[in-house]
């Protein structure tokens, strides 16, 4: 019948079509709310608001993308949220304190950063056990993995160093001193930089990580703006290893640098004391955490625009996106 | 403001003072270096806390500095760099000059002086002192950094002016414009006050009253004692015409709190009790101070004092200074910490660095409720060409230190 082709055609296309890249969820960990803030892609409006353990800081996707994990600092422990059911459904143990992790690229383990103990604990998702502990600096806080998982790097906001941590001995196996009090380590796509944040120092190390040294120190200026305002966190490189983002904190805003020539092209304004950032499975869209404007900035990559800003909880601080 | 507290005996402190003792003589590694630390104090003997909310403080400033060691070694575990702490405690009115001569004998270059102003000067002026690094922890006095200003001196415990500008800078913010000075009678409740003075000028407030409170340390308040007071205070504070808040200067903390809700006219105290001018506070928790306060906390047993962080960032210092440029000799190490290389992280939210004419550490100020951070100086809109932490304190077209090396 006509009417039934119809009707089928058109179911055809609603389930088959295109997923466009702003079906997407953002959720963002509210530090002083103890709440996580769910934020629909497509309309950017804030569709729920759920309760977790205290101070939440860091927050990641699992592998499979059925999972976050989020950091309950003051809990002591991580968080296992179901996204389908939208619930927290389990915990993990973390180690004291513990503020940012990353997950291994194959899914399982969790390194976890424990900010008071001047440890690294790493656990295992699956059996939610405590793998081991790597002392490393004092104030642990930034992670980040190679992309074959054999190097782990730890960043200590005290030691001002970066710890290379071998992921199979779990010894640390060189210390590269950076510049004062770094946040945040992220390694390129092709696993051959790491860049790393000093809040303090205002600047990104950029390290070669075959030899590990200091290749490059990006510095910022904003005009009219104190230098000392200029305190970079986060840090997100584009999978092609064309951009790099850095949010600077109290300057408000999210700096882009040309990857290749370590120049800053550009400053986008954003809200209040920016730190973290994600962008979504496409990198069409990058998300930064306003901390002390309560907000969450909507960054369009190809144009590079700050689209939007979406009113989140109080003191937001971690962001993940779930495609 | 809080006066330092320092209890002698207690198995607490006995049981601490046991816990962070130096570890016993261990192998160290050829290939590691050691740099020797001195810390000096005189143990003065303080009265008990004024309230029985306040903590009392074993080892003021010492604590501070032992973690600052601690802190240092777990760097050092990497840079293979070993910092120990050689403590000299001094017992009240005993020849502190003699002890500071016996630690440089044993060949210590780095010191941190957790002394009052006339005993630090002592130190400073021993003529084989010429080529030490000392740093002052404990002494705000405003002559340090002017007038007595010393080569080998480096301060980090912020000086009066310093603290008086941080609370003049938020009291102009306000609009508290119209100020109420009561002094005590004691000679650093003179020196805060001075320090005031030189404020209100500066931030243009207007000190409409100013009256001498005469009290003497003595007893806490005995049972039901309150009923005397309440009926002092608002005598001691009527006919005082058009003003805003009342600043007191009370170092010794032994009468500035009882002017909070009894004075004759409703306005906030503010100055050493009410809302206080302060390098640390045990309410800060911005910029990731939380983890310091845990730090020390678990470290020491009860909270951080302004003494015990002016201590730790001297002891941090000396290792950002190692650190850096990889030497451990005296000469690289003052060299690279009086240059325009050197910032400290102190979790003020920006590096902190010594000025190059007076030595002073150069740092935001805290405004300290009793329970919370109220605020952080300098205010904004306070501009400087240089540096904002410039406005507050000594800046440089107004200082009176020619620096000079100590008298032959």
């Amino acid at each position: 019948m006509k009417v039934g082709v119809t009707v089928a055609a058109v179911v055809l296309i609603a389930v088959g079509g295109v997923r466009s890249a702003a079906a997407e969820t953002i959720y963002v960990t509210n530090e002083k709310d103890n709440t996580v803030t769910v934020v629909d892609g497509a309309t950017l409006e804030v569709t729920r608001t759920i309760p977790v353990g205290q101070r939440p800081r860091g927050i990641t996707l699992s592998k499979d993308g059925k999972r976050l994990f989020i950091c309950a600092s003051d809990d002591n422990e991580i968080q296992v949220f179901d996204i389908a059911k939208q619930e927290i459904v389990g915990t993990l143990p973390s180690g004291p304190d513990p503020e940012q992790f990353i997950l291994a690229p194959a899914g399982n383990p969790l390194y976890i950063a424990n900010e008071n103990d001047n440890m690294v604990t790493v656990v295992d998702v699956d059996t939610g056990e405590k793998v081991t502990e790597i002392p490393v600096g004092v104030e642990p806080e930034g992670m980040g993995i190679s992309p074959d998982g054999k190097t782990l790097v730890n960043t200590s906001e005290t030691t001002n160093m970066a710890h290379f941590i071998d992921t199979e001995s779990h010894e640390v196996i060189d210390n590269v001193l950076v510049d004062s009090r770094p946040r945040f380590a992220e390694f390129t796509a092709d696993g051959k930089q790491l860049w790393v944040t000093s809040e303090i120092g205002g600047s990104v190390n950029v390290i070669d990580t075959a030899t590990r040294k200091v290749i490059k120190k990006i510095g910022f200026a904003v005009p009219g703006m104190n230098a000392e305002a200029i305190q970079p966190v986060g840090v997100r490189v584009t999978r092609d290893g064309k951009l790099a983002f850095v949010a600077m904190g109290p300057a408000n805003r999210v700096a882009v640098i040309d990857a290749h020539t370590f120049e800053v092209k550009d400053y986008l304004l954003v809200g209040q004391r920016v730190w973290q950032m994600a962008f979504n499975a496409d990198e069409s869209r990058l998300y930064t955490t306003n901390g002390n404007s309560n907000d969450i900035s909507v960054i369009d990559v190809a144009s590079l625009d700050v689209i939007k800003s979406v009113t989140v909880g109080n003191q937001p601080w971690g962001v993940a996106v779930a495609p | 403001m809080r006066r330092p507290q320092v209890r002698c005996a207690g198995l607490l402190a006995i049981a601490l003072l046991a816990a962070a003792a130096p570890a016993a003589a261990q192998d160290t590694p050829a290939d590691v270096a050691t740099i020797p630390i001195a810390y000096i104090t005189e143990r003065v003997k303080e009265l008990p806390p004024f309230s029985l909310v306040d903590q009392p403080t074993a080892d003021n400033g010492l604590m501070g500095a032992r973690l600052g060691i601690e802190d240092n070694n777990t760097t050092g575990k990497f840079t293979k760099q070993k910092f120990t702490l050689d403590e000299a405690v001094v017992p009240e009115g005993g020849d502190v000059v003699a002890a500071f001569r016996g630690l440089l004998a044993k060949g210590h270059k780095f010191f941190v002086a957790d002394l009052r102003a006339a005993q630090l000067l002592a130190i400073a002026d021993v003529p084989e002192a010429k080529d030490t690094l000392i740093f002052n922890v404990q002494a705000k006095d405003d002559a340090l950094r002017g007038e007595q200003c010393r080569a080998n001196v480096l301060h980090t415990m912020p000086n009066y002016a310093i603290l008086a500008d941080g609370l003049a800078q938020y009291l102009m913010w306000k609009r508290w414009a119209n100020w109420f000075l009561v002094v005590g009678t004691g000679d650093h409740d003179k020196l805060f006050a001075a320090a005031l003075h030189r404020a209100a000028d500066r931030f243009s407030a207007t000190i409409v009253e100013e009256r001498v409170f005469d009290a003497t340390p003595g007893a806490r308040r005995t049972d039901t004692g309150y009923a005397q007071i309440q009926k002092q205070i608002p005598v001691f504070s009527q006919d005082v015409s058009n003003y805003d808040v009342l600043v007191v200067s009370d170092e010794r903390d032994i009468f500035g709190e009882y002017l909070q809700y009894r004075t004759w006219d409703a306005h906030p105290v503010v100055g050493t009790q009410g809302l206080v001018p302060t390098t640390w506070h045990r309410s800060q928790e911005q910029w990731g101070a939380t983890q310091m306060q845990n730090r020390f906390t678990k470290f020491a047993g009860r909270w951080m004092t302004e003494r015990d962080y002016s201590a730790w960032l001297a002891v941090r210092s000396i290792s950002e200074a190692t650190t850096r440029t990889n030497k451990t000799d005296y000469a690289s190490v003052n060299a690279y910490i009086r240059s325009p290389e050197f910032g400290v992280a102190g979790f003020k939210g920006q590096k902190l660095t010594f000025r190059d004419w007076d030595g002073q550490l150069r740092q935001p100020v805290l405004l300290a409720g009793p329970r919370t951070l109220v605020s952080v100086s300098p205010q904004e809109g306070y501009l400087h060409e240089f540096s904002e932490l410039d406005t507050l304190g000594f800046d440089r077209p107004d200082t009176t230190c020619k620096l000079k090396a100590p008298a032959q």
